[in-house]
Parts: C-alpha cells; sequence; structure tokens
C-alpha cells in the first residue's frame, strides 16, 4: 500500500481523501442539528471501500451522531435535522429512491451495549434473514452457520443454537450481534464503541473479528480507546465539538498530528 | 441486582423506626385478622356441630347447637344462644336461654338433624320411616335410623334417574316435536317417557319420615324434601372430618337454595370466573393497542399528554359511574337497538335490551381499560431504545419492530396489567348491579344449547351473592355463616385467578431468562 499525501484539515465544502482507495462512502458538508442545537457542523470525508476508518474525539463531539447518521437512525427523531449529502457507492441515501430499509440492510449497525433479541441464538442471527423473506431452511442454516462462524462464535455455541442469547456471556453476545449484522451480507458496517462494555479478552476477540472482516466489508469504528483505533484502524477521524478536525491514515495521525488539537487529545488519551 | 445496604438506625431515629415497623405490624395484623375470621367462621359452618338436649327448670326441653353466649343487661349471669331449627313447628330458628335457667344438658347420640328443602334444618328424633301409614309400628332409634339412610339412598337413585331421563330422553323429544308437531312417533314417545317420569315422581313423592322434637310434637315430613341426615353426637372425628369435606363439596358444586340463604354457590362462582374471562378477553386487546398507539405511533405532542393525564384520570372515577354508563350506553341504547334489529320476535320481553353477561364484562372491561392502558405502556417505554434501534439497523420496518420485538418484550408488562384489571374486577359489585348480575340465575349462561355460550343472560356472581344473602334474606342470623363462606371463597377465586396470571407472566418472562436481567 502506498503511503496516501497527507491532509489538511477540512474546510467547507472541501472533502478530504484519499485518491489511492477507492471510496465506498462519501460525506459532503454534513450539518445536523438535534432541535436547533447543532451536534455535527459541515462535515465532508471519504470513507474507503474495505478499510477499517475509525471515529475518535472526546465524548460528546457528535460521533455517535455522525455514525448513526449513516443508515439514517436519525429519521425516527423528530428532533433531528440535517444538510449535506451522504453517498453510498455514489447514491445519496436521502433520496426517494432509497427505500430506507433496504439501506439499514447495506449498511449495518453494532451498538455499545449488546441487545440480542429475546429470541434464541438462532433467530437472532436468522432475524434479518426472516424479514427478507423467500429463503428455504437449508439455505437459512447455511447463512447463520456463516455468520457465526465470520463471527468467531460457531465453536461456542454450536450445540445451544436454540438456547436464549440472553444466555451468552457480554462479548458472546456482542459477537452475536455482529453475526447478526452480517448474516444480512451489509455492503458497511457500523461499530459504536463495540468493546467498551466487554472485558480484555473479549475486547482483543472483537478486533480480531474486525481485522478479518475488512477484506469483505467496510467498517466504520467509533472507539474511545486510542490503542483500539491504532492497532484496528487504517484511516482515523477526529472530531471535535461537532467539527472534523483531522482525518488522516491511522499511522500518521497517531505519530505525527498535522494540528495541535488532535496532538493534545491523543497525547491526552494515551497517557 | 440491588443490594441492601443495612446500617445501625442513629439512636434518635429510634422513633421513627418503631413507628414505621409498627405500622406494617398493625396492617399485617389486621389483614391477617381479616382472613382468620372469614375463614374460621366461613369454614366452619361445614362443620357438623354437637346437638345439645337442655332441660330448663321450668320443664321445657329444646335441643339446639350452641352459638354463642352473651352476658345478661342488667343482672349477673348470662344468656346462650341455641340454633335450635324447626321453623315449620315454632316458627323460629333461634332460642335464648338465660344459663342460670338450665337445669341438666346433655349429648344423645340418638338426636337427628335433617336438611330440608323448605324450612331448614329439623333437629329432633327420627319416629318411623316409610309410605304414611296412620299405625307406624315403633322401632328402635338404630334401626330407623339405618332405615333412613337407605330410603333416602333411594330417593337420591330416582332423583338422578328422574334428572337424567329428563335431560336425555325428554328434552329432545319435546324439541322433536316443537320442530315437527305432526310427528306422531315423537309425540307418542314422549307421552311414554311423561307416564314414566310420573311415575318415579309418584314413587318419591309417597315417602314420609315421621319425626318428633324433643319436646314431643311430631311431624310428618315428605322424604323427597329431605337433603341430608346426620347425627352429629353419634358421629366420629373421621366421619364428621368426611361430613365437612362433602359439605364444602355441596357448597361449591351445588346451586343456592332458600332465598339464597342455603345450598351451594356454584353457578355464582361460574358467574363471577365467566364474567372476569370475558373482561379479559375483551379489554387486553383494546389497551394494549391503545398503548401502543400512545406509546409508539402518536406524535408525543401536547395533545398525547393530555390525553395520557385522562386516561390516568379515568381509573379514578366511581365504578359505579361505569354501572351507570354502561346502563344507558350498552343496556338501554346498543342493546335496544340489537333487540329491535335482530330479535324483533321475541318483543316485548328484552333479550339483549336487559342486563346480562356481555354488558357487564364490557362495563368492567370498561372500568379496567385504564389499568392495562397504563401498565402496558410502562412496560413499552421500559424496553431499551437498542432494542428498537437494533430490529431497525437490520432492516426492520417500524411493524416489524413492534411486532417482533417490541411486544414480545412488553408481553409481561402487559400481563400485569391484565392482573390488576382481574384484581379490580373480580371484587367489583357496584356496577354489576346496574347491567347484569341476578340474585337468582340457577341457568348458568354456558349449556349444551346452541350458541352454548349465552351472553345475553343474567348470572349470579359471589360479590353480589354476598351483599344479597346478607341483607336480603329471611333471617339474616342463619345466613351469616354463608356469608362468610362466600366471603371467603371470593377471595380464594380472585386469588386463584390472579396466580393464573402471574405464572402466565413469569413463564414468559422465564422462556427468555428476562427475569435475570431485568429488575
Ligand atoms: N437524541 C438526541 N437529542 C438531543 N441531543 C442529542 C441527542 N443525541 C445526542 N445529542 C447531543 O449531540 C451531541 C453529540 O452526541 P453524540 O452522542 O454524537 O456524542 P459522542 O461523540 O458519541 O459521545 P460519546 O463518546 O459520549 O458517545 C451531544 O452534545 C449530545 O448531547
Ligand atoms: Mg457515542
Amino acid at each position: 500500500m502506498s503511503r496516501p499525501p497527507r491532509l489538511q484539515p477540512a474546510t467547507s465544502g472541501s472533502i478530504i481523501d484519499f485518491p489511492s482507495e477507492a471510496s465506498c462512502l462519501a460525506i459532503e458538508g454534513l450539518s445536523l442539528a438535534y432541535g436547533g442545537k447543532p451536534a455535527l457542523r459541515d462535515i465532508s470525508l471519504r470513507v474507503p471501500r474495505h478499510r477499517v476508518t475509525a471515529f475518535i474525539g472526546p465524548s460528546g463531539c457528535g460521533k455517535s451522531t455522525l455514525l448513526r447518521a449513516l443508515n439514517r437512525l436519525h429519521d425516527l427523531n423528530e428532533e433531528a435535522s440535517h444538510e449535506g449529502r451522504i453517498l453510498l457507492e455514489g447514491q445519496d441515501i436521502h433520496s426517494p429512491e432509497v427505500a430506507v430499509d433496504e439501506l439499514r440492510r447495506r449498511v449495518g449497525m453494532v451498538f455499545q451495549v449488546p441487545n440480542p433479541f429475546p429470541m434464541s441464538i438462532y433467530e437472532n442471527v436468522a432475524f434479518g434473514l426472516r424479514l427478507q423473506g423467500g429463503l428455504t431452511r437449508r439455505r437459512m442454516d447455511d447463512i447463520v452457520e456463516w455468520a457465526l462462524e465470520a463471527a468467531a462464535l460457531w465453536g461456542e455455541v454450536k450445540d445451544r443454537l436454540r438456547a436464549s442469547a440472553w444466555s451468552l456471556s457480554g462479548g458472546q453476545q456482542q459477537r452475536l450481534v455482529i453475526a447478526r449484522a452480517l448474516a444480512v451480507r451489509p455492503e458497511v458496517l457500523l461499530l459504536d464503541e463495540p468493546a467498551s462494555a466487554l472485558d480484555p479478552i473479549s475486547t482483543l476477540k472483537i478486533e480480531e473479528l474486525i481485522r478479518g472482516l475488512k477484506s469483505q466489508l467496510t467498517l466504520i469504528l467509533v472507539t474511545h480507546n486510542m490503542q483500539q483505533a491504532a492497532r484496528v484502524s487504517d484511516y482515523t477521524a477526529f472530531l471535535q465539538d461537532g467539527e472534523l478536525v483531522e482525518y488522516a491514515p491511522t499511522d500518521n495521525l497517531f505519530t505525527n498530528p498535522s494540528l495541535r488539537r488532535t496532538e493534545n487529545y491523543i497525547t491526552g488519551r494515551m497517557a | 441486582m440491588k443490594r441492601r445496604i443495612r446500617r445501625p438506625l442513629p439512636r434518635s431515629e429510634g422513633p421513627w423506626a418503631w413507628l414505621t415497623a409498627g405500622s406494617v405490624a398493625v396492617s399485617l395484623l389486621m389483614l391477617g385478622g381479616l382472613l382468620l375470621l372469614i375463614s374460621v367462621r366461613g369454614l366452619g359452618h361445614f362443620w357438623p356441630a354437637p346437638v345439645t338436649l337442655v332441660e330448663l327448670e321450668d320443664g321445657r326441653a329444646i335441643a339446639g347447637r350452641a352459638v354463642r353466649e352473651l352476658p345478661l343487661v342488667g343482672q349477673a349471669g348470662s344468656e346462650r344462644l341455641y340454633f335450635t331449627g324447626n321453623r315449620d313447628l315454632d316458627g323460629r330458628v333461634w332460642e335464648w336461654v338465660p344459663v342460670s335457667t338450665i337445669a341438666s344438658q346433655e349429648r344423645p347420640v340418638d338426636l337427628v338433624v335433617l336438611e330440608r328443602r323448605r324450612y331448614g334444618d329439623f333437629i329432633g328424633r327420627l319416629v318411623s320411616v316409610g309410605p304414611i301409614e296412620p299405625t307406624a309400628h315403633p322401632l328402635d332409634q338404630k334401626a330407623v335410623w339405618s332405615r333412613l339412610q337407605a330410603r333416602l339412598q333411594a330417593q337420591m337413585t330416582l332423583r338422578d334417574e328422574r334428572d337424567r331421563i329428563e335431560r336425555d330422553t325428554l328434552r329432545p323429544l319435546v324439541q322433536r316435536v316443537e320442530a315437527n308437531p305432526s310427528d306422531r312417533e315423537a309425540r307418542e314417545a314422549l307421552a311414554d317417557v311423561n307416564e314414566t317420569l310420573r311415575a318415579l315422581q309418584a314413587a318419591m313423592h309417597g315417602e314420609v319420615v315421621i319425626i318428633e322434637s324433643v319436646d314431643g310434637r311430631r311431624l310428618e315430613q315428605p322424604l323427597d324434601e329431605v337433603l341430608h341426615a346426620w347425627r352429629p353426637n353419634a358421629m366420629s372425628t373421621v366421619e364428621k372430618m368426611m361430613a365437612w369435606g362433602q359439605g364444602v363439596w355441596r357448597f361449591l358444586s351445588e346451586g343456592p337454595r332458600d332465598v339464597n340463604a342455603s345450598g351451594g354457590v356454584w353457578p355464582a362462582i361460574f358467574g363471577t370466573v365467566l364474567m372476569v374471562v370475558l373482561m379479559s378477553l375483551l379489554v387486553t386487546p383494546f389497551g394494549v393497542l391503545a398503548a401502543i398507539y400512545l406509546n409508539e405511533v402518536a406524535h408525543q405532542g401536547r395533545m398525547i399528554h393530555l390525553v395520557r393525564i385522562a386516561v390516568r384520570n379515568l381509573a379514578g372515577v366511581p365504578s359505579i359511574v361505569y354501572g351507570v354508563f354502561g346502563l344507558g350506553v350498552f343496556v338501554y341504547g346498543i342493546g335496544s337497538s340489537l333487540d329491535e334489529w335482530f330479535f324483533n320476535d321475541a318483543l316485548p320481553s328484552p333479550t339483549f335490551g336487559t342486563g346480562g353477561l356481555l354488558w357487564a364484562s364490557l362495563t368492567l372491561a370498561l372500568l379496567t381499560l385504564p389499568v392495562v392502558i397504563v401498565a402496558t405502556e410502562e412496560g413499552l417505554a421500559r424496553i431499551p431504545a437498542e432494542q428498537r434501534e437494533g430490529a431497525l439497523a437490520l432492516g426492520a420496518t417500524r411493524l416489524e419492530t413492534l411486532t417482533r420485538v417490541v411486544l414480545p418484550m412488553a408481553l409481561p408488562a402487559m400481563l400485569t396489567g391484565v392482573i390488576l384489571a382481574i384484581a379490580r374486577a373480580a371484587g367489583e359489585v357496584a356496577p354489576l348491579m346496574l347491567v347484569g348480575v341476578a340474585k337468582l340465575a340457577p341457568q348458568v349462561p354456558v349449556d349444551g344449547e346452541f350458541p352454548f355460550l349465552h351472553l345475553e343472560r343474567k348470572f349470579m356472581h359471589l360479590g353480589y351473592h354476598i351483599y344479597d344473602t346478607a341483607f336480603h334474606g329471611n333471617d339474616v342470623q342463619a345466613a351469616l355463616p354463608v356469608v362468610y363462606a362466600t366471603a371467603l371463597l371470593l377471595v380464594l377465586v380472585i386469588l386463584l385467578l390472579n396466580l393464573t396470571a402471574i405464572l402466565l407472566r413469569h413463564y414468559f418472562r422465564a422462556r427468555h431468562g428476562v427475569l435475570a436481567r431485568q429488575p
């Protein structure tokens, strides 16, 4: 991989880009406000395909807000209003041709707290598949097995697929949720602090999983853990007060941040 | 799991601890006392209490059960109340006896108690049993007693036979004849059956038992009016316990007699349970749908806020007001219209235009609607946003999220609502008096006749039965034990209904280990 050029912080309208990478998602001038109170200000960036991109920044800077904008979870919130465009493979996700459930199938999401449904392990993974319908029993079994395998959980649960998902440990539940998201074959997977509620060993497993998954899909990871961002991500975006401050290949950002604000935050967090 | 932190109360808080703990103790004591009272009085009613033969100083003799004793007003000593039965001989069943006037008392084993269809209990001695014969040859007490038992057994067999023929042969034949009056074969069969029944009736009517009160007055008692006979002073404890069990069973399984003052309460149990079950079936879908609208569908604006406050306040409206509404809208409004449209043949006698099971259940459903709405809403609001978002993020629509994730998780909360509704509705009497409860409805609203469930029928209810027995009988004193027994039963029935719902909720919670995760 050739080292991409270093880029200056975003100014209004200019999109931070890495020419060597094919972009999967493009965010163009996105501003978002909750009931008139701005949470994101004029964010523009491109997320490269089949890479792990990390969003870092202090608490309340708008990381989750940005992530949730990418699969239109804000639609439910009557308070939230936005400006700007988000393009998934070149298509505006807010355009009338895009059905929101189809978009959310293509852009999966994993939340901070594991949220398996009150069903069996099998039914959790099959949930998205059943919504689409039209699958034979055998095909469904195969996909469930594949998804659990991909989430590195198959070995632990293959004998108890009918057991309640809530009987799993926290780390297992989070991998189950990832398997559930993978089962519908998303193009992008959004992970909002997926390991923050887990113990170190489970965290390592999730990180390994993320690294392994990027050959198949594009991942966006929100994390408070700088080491984690450094370990798993290829690119890192630093946000502060709803603004994109710096966006660069992870190695560069951590070893040689171009802005004082970034440097202060990173050294503060690393210490 | 919350962990309690125990720390000793500072000295100055001692009185507070005593005050609060004391009020808990007093409340528990009062509740316990209430249950104990109705249990003891209610269950004691079925115990074959001993019968005392009392000789008074003036030479009079009475026989009866001692009920209670009170000090004499303004004098030394006390007087005792006896239940002496024999209303047909004495015109009353109670007798107060000053204890000082009692010359002797004993408990002879040959005293019998007869439970009769009319005039209540008889207490006295047996003279003879058999077909009416002016010269009844005297037998010894033991022989008469076993003869009486044999004849009562025979009477019972005849009664069963008659009931069986009426049910299996007579009723179908009558229907056939009604459907087709020219069916000669059926008419002849009907005549035959009537003949058989008449013969049975005659056989039952023929027998009498001659009885004598302890002061020597004789009575010819038709045997078919005697339901039961026992000699309490001759019974062993085991026999008494068996008699007690039978008494309880008859109370539970038979219909009321004697203006509700005796007999059983089966129609009232059935009516209460059926009404509560119907009420639950009506209120649950409405309440749940309303809660879903309020919590999931509606725009959470000022309007919904007002609606929510209104719903909560509806729970505080006195129940009799719901009764008035049910009478005005369901019975006179909808019911009368239904009668005009569908039951015109039966007019002017109303079908749905009068109180009945359906209107009572609907009225109570309305009464408990706020409870179900509030409980379900709270359940829906407690479901974590991550669960909904998790489903949405997999491409589920809002409806799919609701039906596949949210509602299954809210099920225990809905059942909590239903439990509260049952608890409120099962004990409610006031509105029922306006919309369908009956003093006496020996026909339960479910039978073998199409459409099997008769929603327009009036029904009996344990709560109303208590009220009626306690205030409208001929002899309230005599009916009091029945009141206690019915009250105990009402408590037990409500307990059982609630327990069913609670077990159901437990099952749904345990299915996915919700119990372990949610407080
Ligand atoms: N549903 C909402 N309604 C109103 N304001 C919100 C809502 N969600 C977030 N905000 C506000 O938007 C800002 C950004 O929140 P966001 O959750 O995106 O931060 P974050 O970077 O994810 O923080 P954290 O690291 O603590 O998760 C915060 O000021 C927050 O208070
Ligand atoms: Mg966040």
